[in-house]
């Protein structure tokens, strides 16, 4: 069973990147270009772990967290926060809103995995 | 097309730089809404993030402070006044700018980039201003690098064993960590032993299902370094209690020491990702969304049709679903289209040659199959079509551009955004457009004070609007400058033997003297609007478009240029006529009306020159057999005449042997497949499977010695 990845990211660019980068490594990826559509699509998919940009339009990467963890649909799935700042409070509030980890934009390929890995212990 | 990353990216980023544009554009107007602020903000942080992947530092660099400045303002610490959004707008047209070098090459404005980003610093609190010289993804010992890339420190890896007390509080569990997945992460790095202890593990009655009883002791040995090792525990750090003790510790801090250092010397994690050719297809959701606000702002309308959409087509509820198509398919598509109305016109062809008495059902399902491959290409050519909004917003930027360089304060409206075109028309307008505008700053609209004694509005307007008209575009750009200079263009146009000097000109024929090869009318030529490059490098590029321009102009009140553009460059209404025994298409839109001449109506004007007499006016006869450098091989004269307007508004008539037909006929480009014909602007292929060659009246008169002598003789004698 391939890892199943929900990214979700408004920027075109972010999630082609990301798609090229999990699905070279063997992940199954799925996306959506902003907060509410992941959320939305959360169901459907099951995804083993959720990747989110933080600054999105409609729903943005705090409230997916706080939505996720908060409606019961699910409170253990690991979730990963993209971010570009690598500023301490951002991460401390993604994590009090219940992410997982956090990926610094911009990511390469393997620090990509490495995150990947510590949330599912999964390398694909 | 290529679908690298770094293509979408750029795509994305022109999206994003015209939500911006728009964005400010709004708030220029007024509109401060948050929703509005944080569209810019999110568009400006969603270039800023790809260009960091792309290691495109000066523009990163220059997002970053820009969206800070932003942040401040949706944060409502900084109020938007007039000094801030000029700044705004202007660091948004350096931002396209830096877009651009980035994607084409070429050299930024150094002076302009650090003066903007100075501006923008003093708009930036001091202790974010920390931040910004905090290069991405490296604030403190960055524990997400790849350290292993760090490998080049000089000490050979030793291996080393560590001891790891790892103590999870209850809050972790909150958080989808796994102390499982951990060790994992930490067996990959080398040999793990994991020993669980339990004895904190009340008795059952006692358990706290939320509380955390379990620690871990591990034993990792390992020749990666230490901070690798406590990069697995980055995101547990706080949410547990975590001690790692290595063997040889003070060797470790050194190697930790030198990772460190090698990491801030080592330029930041900037390598591109290895763009896979057999991953990088554009990914988009399979599933389109289902509402249409779950797109992004700037995702745009591709495939509405332009005819029921044009002009009226306000935003109106969210952008509906769009889908991504590769433009090369579409263009397959077109070429089909095309392909299939060449195939119904022989098929009619046969069929009337078949002789059969009654064809009437076969007609009408003839008629039927035509309309259908109609349908089919008005729907080909709407796929093709996009709105000139992002055009019309781009030149916004350039009036902003051209008001700053020559001091003069003029605000750009536009008209029928939503007005569409076929997108190589779009493309290949910018320039023109450009060109236009430039001008209309330079030399239509004048100095502040000036316009102020003539009782004129100190800012200058100039309105750009696109509009649909019978079955073509129009693009017009009027400013209220003070008027083309009539004396002025005549004198240099005499100046320079455009036009001889006693030649009396109508006030039409001195504006139409701007497009002539060559003009110039600035007294020294201004960097702006061109070294030397004259108006009729605009003109050459829209007649190359196959479309028209136009100038009329009020002394005092302005100029109007107005641009007539053919809906598509794919197909278009011929008239297929017979030129020595050749049969050869002349663009309908070039022709004024069409007659079968007499003897009598024939005079001659010098040695071989001839004149038709229309109602009592002469018009010189250029004979297109002989200005292609044919030779008629049978006994038939030329005796059908098209009389055409040619720009300037010289009538001539062209003549041919026979008109035969008046059709659409598909557009077959000759470029690559022989050089420059004089004369000839494209090639078609006909009902019965020939080729024909469409002809350029313009150039076809342009070469007529008749047409040139008769030209001159009016001018002189308009003079006398």
């Amino acid at each position: 069973m391939k890892t199943k990845v929900l990214a979700i990211d408004d920027s075109r660019t972010i999630r082609n990147l990301l798609a090229a980068t999990l699905e070279e490594a063997g992940f199954e990826y799925h996306c959506a270009v902003d907060g509410r559509e992941g959320v939305d699509m959360y169901p459907d998919v099951d995804p083993d772990v959720v990747i989110t940009d933080i600054n999105m339009p409609n729903l943005d990467g705090f409230g997916v967290i706080e939505e996720l963890r908060g409606t019961g649909i699910n409170s253990k799935v690991p979730i990963l926060v993209l971010t570009t700042e690598s500023a301490p409070e951002l991460k401390a509030r993604a994590r009090g809103a219940g992410a997982t980890g956090w990926i610094t934009k911009p990511f390469d390929d393997a620090s990509l995995i490495f995150a990947l890995k510590r949330v599912t212990g999964a390398a694909a | 097309m290529s679908g690298s990353i770094q293509d979408t990216f750029f795509e994305e980023c022109e999206e994003l730089l015209e939500a911006t544009d728009e964005g400010l554009t709004a708030i220029e107007g007024g509109d401060h809404d948050s929703e509005v602020v944080n569209a810019i903000f999110r568009a400006v942080h969603s270039i800023k993030g790809g260009a960091g992947a792309f290691g495109l530092d000066d523009l990163v660099a220059f997002a970053h402070r820009f969206e800070t400045v932003f942040d401040e303002v949706r944060s409502n610490r900084l109020d938007l006044d007039e000094k801030l959004i000029q700044l705004l707008l202007r660091s948004s047209d350096h931002l396209s700018a830096l877009v651009e070098v980035a994607r084409d090459g070429g050299q930024v404005d150094e002076a302009h980039h650090d003066t903007l980003l100075a501006a923008l610093d003093e708009y930036i609190p001091e202790e974010e201003e920390d931040l910004t010289f905090e290069p991405m993804g490296l604030g403190g010992p960055a524990p997400m690098m790849d350290l292993g890339d760090l490998g080049g420190a000089p000490a050979e890896p030793q291996e080393e064993t560590y001891r790891i007390r790892f103590q999870p509080l209850k809050e972790m569990y909150g958080t989808g960590n796994e102390p499982f997945f951990l060790f994992q992460a930490l067996k990959d790095l080398g040999e793990l032993t994991v020993t669980m202890d339990e004895n904190e593990l009340p008795g059952f009655d006692a358990m706290d299902m939320a509380e955390a009883y379990l620690a871990w002791d591990l034993v990792l040995v390992t020749k990666e370094t230490r901070s690798k090792v406590e990069a697995v525990f980055e995101f547990v750090e706080g949410l547990c209690e975590l001690s790692i003790e290595g063997d040889g510790d003070a060797e470790a801090e050194a190697n930790a020491l030198a990772a460190l250092d090698a990491m801030f010397s080592a330029p930041p994690a900037a390598e591109t990702p290895e763009p896979d050719a057999g991953s990088a297809v554009p990914f988009e959701p399979p599933v389109p969304a289902p509402e249409p606000e779950a797109k992004p702002a700037a995702a745009e309308e591709k495939a509405s049709a332009p005819k029921a959409e044009s002009g009226k087509q306000e935003q109106r509820g969210g952008p509906k679903p769009t889908l991504r198509v590769e433009l090369e398919r579409v263009d397959r598509l077109i070429n089909a289209v095309g392909e299939l109305i060449i195939n119904h016109s022989m098929l009619a062809q046969q069929i009337a040659n078949l002789n059969v008495s009654d064809t009437r059902d076969v007609e009408t399902e003839l008629e039927g199959f035509k309309n259908l491959a109609r349908d089919i290409q008005e729907g080909v050519m709407a796929i093709r079509a996009q709105p000139v909004k992002p055009l019309f917003q781009r030149m916004a930027r350039i009036v902003r551009e051209a008001s700053a360089a020559t001091g003069k304060t003029c605000k750009l409206v536009t008209e029928g955004e939503n007005t569409e075109v076929d997108k190589t028309v779009i493309e290949r307008l910018s320039d023109p457009l450009t060109h236009i505008l430039r001008n209309a700053v330079d030399h239509g609209i004048e100095k502040p004070e000036d316009r102020e004694s003539a009782g004129k509005a100190k800012t200058g307007e100039i309105r750009l609007s696109a509009s649909h008209r019978s079955g073509s575009v129009c693009i017009e750009i009027k400013d209220d400058g003070a008027g083309v200079n009539r004396p002025r263009v005549k004198q240099i146009a005499i100046e320079k033997g455009l036009i001889p000097e006693n030649a009396e000109l109508t006030d039409g024929e001195i504006d139409n003297l701007l497009f002539a090869p060559g003009f110039s009318t600035a007294r020294e030529i201004s960097n702006l609007s061109g070294r030397g490059v004259g108006m009729d490098v605009v003109k050459n590029a829209v007649t190359g478009l196959g479309g028209r321009i136009n100038i009329s102009s009020a002394p005092g009140k302005g100029s109007t240029f107005t641009i007539i553009l053919p809906l598509t460059l794919a197909v278009m209404d011929g008239m297929v006529v017979s030129v020595a025994d050749q049969t050869m298409v002349v663009p309908i839109t070039s022709i004024v009306e069409t007659m079968r001449g007499s003897d009598d109506m024939i005079n001659s004007l010098g040695a071989d020159g001839t004149l038709l007499s229309i109602r009592g006016n002469f018009v010189p006869i250029c004979d297109v057999a002989g200005g292609l450098g044919l030779y008629r091989e049978s006994e038939q004269q030329a005796g059908v005449y098209l009389l055409v307007e040619t720009e300037t508004g010289q009538r001539c008539a062209l003549a041919v042997d026979d008109i035969h037909d008046q059709r659409q006929v598909v557009i077959k480009s000759l470029d690559g497949v022989c050089g420059d014909i004089p004369g000839v602007a494209a090639a078609t292929i006909l009902g019965d499977g020939k080729i024909a060659m469409i002809l350029d009246p313009e150039s076809i008169i342009a070469a007529s010695p008749t047409a040139a002598a008769f030209d001159t003789e009016r001018r002189m004698s308009n003079a006398s």
